[in-house]
C-alpha cells in the first residue's frame, strides 16, 4: 500500500479487549495501526465476527479503544467533534419522522435553521433520486429507497470521511448494485463533496469493485492481515481477467492459514491455540457441500463454487472450514478439492455417514473428544453445560463460548457421539 | 359530476367548521372548570366538607376527582420521565434507582398516606391546598412507578443503531430525547398511562376521604361520595355513584384512550406497515381541525424550533465531550448520597422492629399468612374460570372481536366502588368479610388474566390447530400440547399483574367501613389500613415492610423464573 498524502484519521496501536472477572483479557482487537488518505475508497474486509464494525466504530469515536489512540488531523478524537457520517446496515431511520425529516436532523443538531436545512435537505434527496418521497415515512419505502434515505442523510452533513458499515448487505442482489453503482458514480463525477470512503463488508467482489484500497482483517484477534491498492482501472468490468484475478486473490488471502501469509502488519504466532475453533457450520450444511463438489468431479475453484451458489463468502466459509477440519476435503490457493475420505462419505448411506462423521471428529476435533472423555470419566455419563462453558470461556468471550457448545452439540447429535438435555441444560453419553 | 364534488367539499369544510366550534368550546369549558375548582383551595381549610349525596352533585364530584386524577397524572408522568432517565444512563445510579423502584411498587398506596398528608398539612396549615396536594399526592403513587419503569426500559431497549445516528450526528440531549428517546417510549407510556390511570379509580376512595389519627380528612369528589354512600348503606346513592364513574371512564375511553392509541401507532418501530391499525374518529377530528392545526402551526412549532436550534447551537459550539471524569465524580457523589440514605433506612427498620412487642410481630406473621392465602385463592378461583372461557374466546376471532371491548369496559369498572353491593349480598348471605376480600380481590384482578389468556389464545398460530385437528388430538392432548403452552407466556404476564393487584387490593379488602360500622378481617391489608388510619406509625411501617418483603421475595423467587421459562421454552418463534 502507498501513502498519498497526509492521512486524515491515524490508528496508533489500538485494540479492543474485554476484561474478564478473574483478570485476563478477551482480545477482540490486536493492536492495529491504520492511516486513511484523502481522496479514497477503502474497504475493510474480513470474516464474520472479526471485529471490522468495531474497528470502523472506534475509527468514527463511537467506540473508545481499551488502548492506542486515533487520530483526526492529528488531534486526538476524544478532543474533537469530527465531520464523519455513518451509513448502517439496517438504514437506522427514524420510522416517526418523515424522508425529510430524516435527513434534515442532522443539519437541525448543528442548529441550522429550518430555511437552510429545508434547502439542503431538498438538494441531496435530489442528487439520491429521492424526489417526491419527501412526505412519506421510511416504512412506506423499500428497503432499496430506505437505504437512499440513509445516504441523504449521511451525505447532507457534507461529512470529510463518509463511513459505511455493510450499506449493501440487507438488500436484495439487484437493488443492491444498482445503489453501489450509483454511489460510484456520485463520487467519480464529483456530485458529492466527500473525498474518502470507508465501508465495511464482507462480500469481495464488491470490495474490488469499489476499492482504491482493501484491507483484510484476520480474526481472533482482528489483525490486518493484507493492505493493498487496488489500482484497477475504472469503469470495472467484472468479467474483466484482471479483476477475476483480484477477486481470486483475495479469496486466497482468506482461506489461507495464518502462518503462510505474509504482511508487513501484526501477526500472532506466539501460541498456537490448544483449541481449535469450531467453525459455525451444521453437519447438513458439510454434507451439501461435499455432495455438490462430487457432482462436479471433486475439484472446483472456492470463488466459482460461491458465486454459482449465489452464496456469500461468509457463509460459505464456515462450511468448508469444517468440511477441511474433518479432513473431507483439502483447500489449496483457492481451490477446493474432495479427498478420498470426503469421497466415501459422498457414497454411503446415512448411518454410514454419520459413523464416518463421528470417527473423524473424534480424530479431528479436540473439543468433541474432550467432551466425549469428560462424559465418560463420570458414572452416570452426564455433566451439565456450565461444565463445558466454563472451559470453553478461557479461550472465548461469553458469546462465542456458547456458539462453540452450541456447534459441538450439533455435531456431537449427528455424529450421536453424546446429546443434550434442554430441560436439565445437561450432555450426555447416548451410547448403551 | 362538478355538482357532486363541490357538495362534498362543501360539507366536509362545515364538518371541519364544527369540529373547531366544539374543540373550541371544550377547552373554554376545561380552562373555566379547572379555574373555579382551584380557587378554593387557596381558601382556609375546610374542616369537615359536607359531602352531599343527591345525584345533582355527581357531575361536579366527578369533575373534581378527574382534576386530582389529571394533575397526580402529570406529576407522574414527569416524575417517570427524569426518574426513568437519570436511572437509564448513569449506571451506578440504576444500581440504587432499580431496587427501590421494585420495592416502591409493592408498597400499597395507604402505606404512604400519614407521610404524604403530615407533610402536606404541615406545609400549607392554613390553606385547603394542602389536604388537596395530600389527595392527589396519594393518587400519584399508585400511578407513578410502572410508567417509570416502562420508560426506563423503553430507553435501555433502544436499537444500538439508532443510539448511534444521534451519537455521530452530535444530537443535543434535547434533540435526542425528542427525536428518539421520548417517540420509542410512547406506545409504552401509553398503556402504562391506561394501567396508572384504572389504578386511580381503583383508590380513589381511599384517596379522597380518611382518617388519620384524631382528624378527618374529606374532599368532595366522585370517590368520597362512594364512600359516604357505602358508610351509610344508601343503595340508591351507591348505583348512582358507580354509574357516574362508569359513564366518566367510558367517556374517558373515548375521548383519551383510543385516540392516543391510534396516535401512538405511528411510533411503532416496524419495517412496513402492518395490516390492521388502531383508528379513532375523534383523533381524526383533532387532525382535521384547522384550529389545532393553526396553534401549531402558528405557536408550537415555532417554539420548539426555536428551543432545539438554541440547544443544538450551545451543544455544537461545546466541541468538547463531556468529561468522563467529572461525570464519574457527579455519579460518585449521588452514589454516596443515595448510600447513606439506605443506611440510615436500615437503621431506622431496625431500630423500629425492636420498638415491636412480640404480640405486634406475632399479629404480623399471622396477617401476612392470611393475606398470602387470601392472595393465592383469589389467583386459584380467578385462573379456575378465566382460562377456560379466554381460550373459547380467543380461539373465535369473531366472538373474540365482539367480546373484547366489552371485557375492557368491565373489566375498567373499579371493583372498590362494586365492593359494597358485592358486601351487601355477602351479609345476606352469611359470609363474612374474611370471604368478602377474596371476593374484592377478584372483583379487581382476574380481568388482567381473562385479557392475557384471550390474547394468547388469539396468538396460536392457525397451522398448529390444524396440525392438532389432523392428528386427531384428544381433549387432554389438546390442552396439554397445544393450548397451555402456546398461552403460557401471556398467562404468566396476566398472574403477575394480578397478584400484584390483589397485594394491594387486600388493604380496602380487609377493612371495609360499611354502614357506620368498620369491618375488619385478619390481614396485612387490615393492619396497614388501620395503623394508618390510627396514625400509628410504627406499626404501619413495620407492616408494610413485610408486605413489600414478601411481594419483592415472590417476585424474585417464582415470577421472574416463570418470565424466564416464558421468554425461551415457550417463547413463539417465527
Amino acid at each position: 500500500m502507498t501513502e498519498k498524502g497526509i492521512a486524515i484519521i491515524e490508528a496508533k496501536e489500538v485494540e479492543k479487549f474485554y476484561k474478564q472477572p478473574d483478570g485476563s483479557r478477551i482480545q477482540v482487537i490486536a493492536p492495529t495501526n491504520l492511516k486513511i488518505y484523502p481522496n479514497q475508497i477503502l474497504a475493510l474486509l474480513g470474516p464474520s465476527g472479526c471485529g471490522k464494525s468495531t474497528l470502523l466504530r472506534m475509527l468514527v469515536g463511537l467506540e473508545i479503544p481499551s488502548a492506542g489512540e486515533i487520530y483526526w488531523h492529528g488531534h486526538p478524537i476524544d478532543h474533537q467533534k469530527p465531520n464523519a457520517a455513518v451509513v448502517f446496515q439496517s438504514f437506522a431511520l427514524f420510522p416517526w419522522l418523515t424522508v425529510l425529516e430524516n435527513v434534515e436532523a442532522p443539519l437541525l443538531a448543528r442548529g441550522i435553521n429550518s430555511v437552510e436545512r429545508h434547502k439542503r435537505a431538498l438538494k441531496i434527496l435530489d442528487i439520491v433520486g429521492l424526489d417526491g418521497f419527501e412526505m412519506a415515512y421510511p416504512k412506506e419505502l423499500s428497503g432499496g429507497m430506505k437505504q437512499r434515505v440513509g445516504f441523504a442523510r449521511a451525505l447532507v452533513v457534507e461529512p470529510e470521511v463518509l463511513f459505511m458499515d455493510e450499506p449493501f448487505s440487507a438488500l436484495d442482489v439487484l437493488t443492491a448494485e444498482n445503489l453501489r453503482k450509483e454511489l460510484l458514480d456520485l463520487w467519480l463525477k464529483r456530485k458529492i463533496p466527500t473525498r474518502t470512503i470507508f465501508i465495511v463488508t464482507h462480500n469481495i467482489e464488491e470490495a474490488v469493485f469499489l476499492a482504491d484500497r482493501i484491507v483484510v482483517l484476520g480474526k481472533n484477534p482482528a489483525y490486518i492481515r493484507v493492505d493493498i491498492d487496488i489500482n484497477l482501472p475504472r469503469p470495472r468490468n467484472r468479467n474483466s481477467e484482471e479483476f477475476i484475478e483480484m477477486v481470486d486473490y483475495i479469496y486466497k488471502v482468506l482461506t489461507k492459514p495464518d502462518e503462510e501469509l505474509e504482511t508487513e502488519a501484526y501477526t500472532i504466532k506466539e501460541k498456537k491455540a490448544k483449541h481449535i475453533m469450531l467453525p459455525h457450520a451444521r453437519p447438513g450444511g458439510i454434507a451439501g457441500l461435499l455432495e455438490i463438489l462430487s457432482d462436479r468431479g471433486g475439484k472446483d475453484d472456492l470463488y466459482h463454487l460461491a458465486d454459482e451458489l449465489m452464496m456469500e463468502i461468509d457463509d460459505l466459509l464456515p462450511i468448508v472450514d469444517a468440511a477441511s477440519l474433518l479432513g473431507f476435503v483439502k483447500v489449496d490457493e483457492g481451490d477446493i478439492e474432495l479427498t478420498l475420505q470426503g469421497e466415501t462419505f459422498v457414497k454411503s448411506d446415512i448411518l454410514e455417514r454419520k459413523k464416518i462423521f463421528r470417527e473423524s471428529a473424534l480424530e479431528n476435533i479436540p473439543l468433541l473428544r474432550q467432551i466425549e472423555s469428560s462424559l465418560r470419566t463420570k458414572s452416570d455419563r452426564k455433566l451439565p453445560e456450565e461444565f463445558f462453558l466454563d472451559i470453553l470461556e478461557e479461550h472465548f468471550s461469553e458469546e462465542e463460548a456458547s456458539r462453540q457448545l452450541n456447534t459441538a452439540i450439533h455435531w456431537g447429535r449427528y455424529a450421536e457421539i453424546f446429546d443434550y438435555d434442554g430441560q436439565s441444560q445437561c450432555l450426555f453419553l447416548t451410547e448403551l | 359530476m362538478l355538482h357532486g364534488k363541490s357538495k362534498l367539499i362543501f360539507s366536509e369544510r362545515k364538518f371541519s367548521l364544527l369540529s373547531d366550534f366544539i374543540i373550541l368550546l371544550s377547552t373554554i369549558a376545561v380552562i373555566y372548570g379547572v379555574i373555579t375548582a382551584i380557587s378554593p383551595w387557596f381558601g382556609p381549610v375546610e374542616e369537615k366538607a359536607e359531602i352531599s349525596l343527591s345525584p345533582e352533585v355527581l357531575p361536579i364530584y366527578a369533575g373534581y376527582s378527574l382534576l386530582r386524577m389529571a394533575i397526580a397524572y402529570l406529576l407522574s408522568f414527569l416524575f417517570a420521565i427524569v426518574y426513568g432517565y437519570i436511572a437509564a444512563y448513569y449506571a451506578r445510579a440504576e444500581r440504587v434507582m432499580l431496587p427501590i423502584l421494585d420495592i416502591l411498587q409493592s408498597i400499597p398506596v395507604l402505606s404512604f398516606l400519614p407521610g404524604v398528608m403530615l407533610a402536606m398539612v404541615a406545609l400549607f396549615p392554613t390553606k385547603q391546598v394542602g389536604v388537596e396536594l395530600g389527595s392527589i399526592l396519594l393518587i400519584f403513587t399508585g400511578q407513578v412507578w410502572n410508567m417509570a419503569f416502562s420508560f426506563y426500559s423503553s430507553l435501555k431497549s433502544i436499537p444500538k443503531e439508532l443510539r448511534e445516528v444521534t451519537e455521530v450526528y452530535n444530537f443535543s440531549r434535547w434533540l435526542r430525547f425528542r427525536y428518539l428517546e421520548l417517540p420509542y417510549s410512547t406506545i409504552g407510556l401509553v398503556w402504562n398511562s391506561m394501567m396508572s390511570v384504572a389504578g386511580g379509580w381503583f383508590f380513589l376512595m381511599a384517596c379522597e376521604m380518611f382518617t388519620l389519627g384524631e382528624k378527618d380528612f374529606r374532599l368532595l369528589g366522585l370517590g368520597s361520595y362512594l364512600q359516604k354512600a357505602a358508610d351509610e348503606g344508601d343503595v340508591t346513592a351507591i348505583l348512582w355513584g358507580l354509574g357516574t364513574m362508569i359513564t366518566v371512564i367510558v367517556i374517558l375511553d373515548l375521548l383519551l384512550w383510543r385516540p392516543l392509541i391510534a396516535w401512538s401507532d405511528k411510533f411503532k418501530l416496524e419495517q412496513v406497515e402492518s395490516e390492521i391499525k388502531p383508528r379513532s374518529k375523534i383523533l381524526n377530528l383533532i387532525r382535521r381541525s384547522s384550529i389545532i392545526d393553526r396553534v401549531s402551526k402558528n405557536l408550537l412549532h415555532p417554539l420548539n424550533e426555536k428551543i432545539t436550534l438554541l440547544l443544538s447551537r450551545r451543544n455544537s459550539a461545546d466541541r468538547k465531550k463531556p468529561s468522563l471524569i467529572r461525570k464519574r465524580i457527579v455519579e460518585n457523589l449521588y452514589f454516596a448520597l443515595a448510600l447513606a440514605f439506605v443506611v440510615y433506612g436500615l437503621w431506622l427498620t431496625i431500630r423500629l422492629f425492636s420498638g415491636l412487642s412480640s404480640d405486634e410481630i406475632l399479629m404480623l406473621i399471622q396477617g401476612a399468612l392470611a393475606t398470602f392465602l387470601r392472595v393465592l385463592a383469589a389467583l386459584l378461583i380467578g385462573l379456575a374460570w378465566t382460562v377456560p372461557v379466554g381460550v373459547w374466546i380467543g380461539l373465535r376471532p369473531k366472538v373474540a372481536r365482539f367480546a373484547q371491548p366489552i371485557v375492557q369496559v368491565v373489566a375498567s369498572i373499579p371493583a372498590t366502588a362494586l365492593f359494597p353491593v358485592v358486601l351487601l349480598f355477602l351479609i345476606h348471605w352469611g359470609g363474612g368479610l374474611s370471604i368478602g376480600a377474596i371476593a374484592l380481590m377478584l372483583l379487581g384482578t382476574q380481568w388482567y388474566i381473562l385479557f392475557n389468556v384471550i390474547a394468547g389464545a388469539m396468538s396460536i398460530p392457525n397451522d398448529l390447530r390444524e396440525a392438532s385437528a389432523v392428528f386427531k388430538f384428544s381433549f387432554i392432548n389438546r390442552w396439554r400440547l397445544l393450548i397451555l403452552p402456546a398461552i403460557f407466556p401471556y398467562l404468566v404476564t396476566g398472574m403477575v399483574t394480578a397478584v400484584g393487584g390483589a397485594w394491594n387490593a387486600s388493604i380496602v379488602a380487609e377493612y371495609f367501613s360499611f354502614k357506620n360500622e368498620t369491618l375488619s378481617t385478619i390481614g396485612l391489608g387490615a393492619i396497614i389500613n388501620r395503623s394508618s388510619s390510627e396514625g400509628n406509625m410504627e406499626l404501619l411501617f413495620a407492616s408494610t415492610l413485610v408486605m413489600a418483603s414478601v411481594v419483592v421475595l415472590i417476585n424474585r423467587t417464582v415470577w421472574r423464573r416463570l418470565y424466564k421459562l416464558a421468554s425461551t421454552k415457550f417463547k413463539m418463534e417465527s
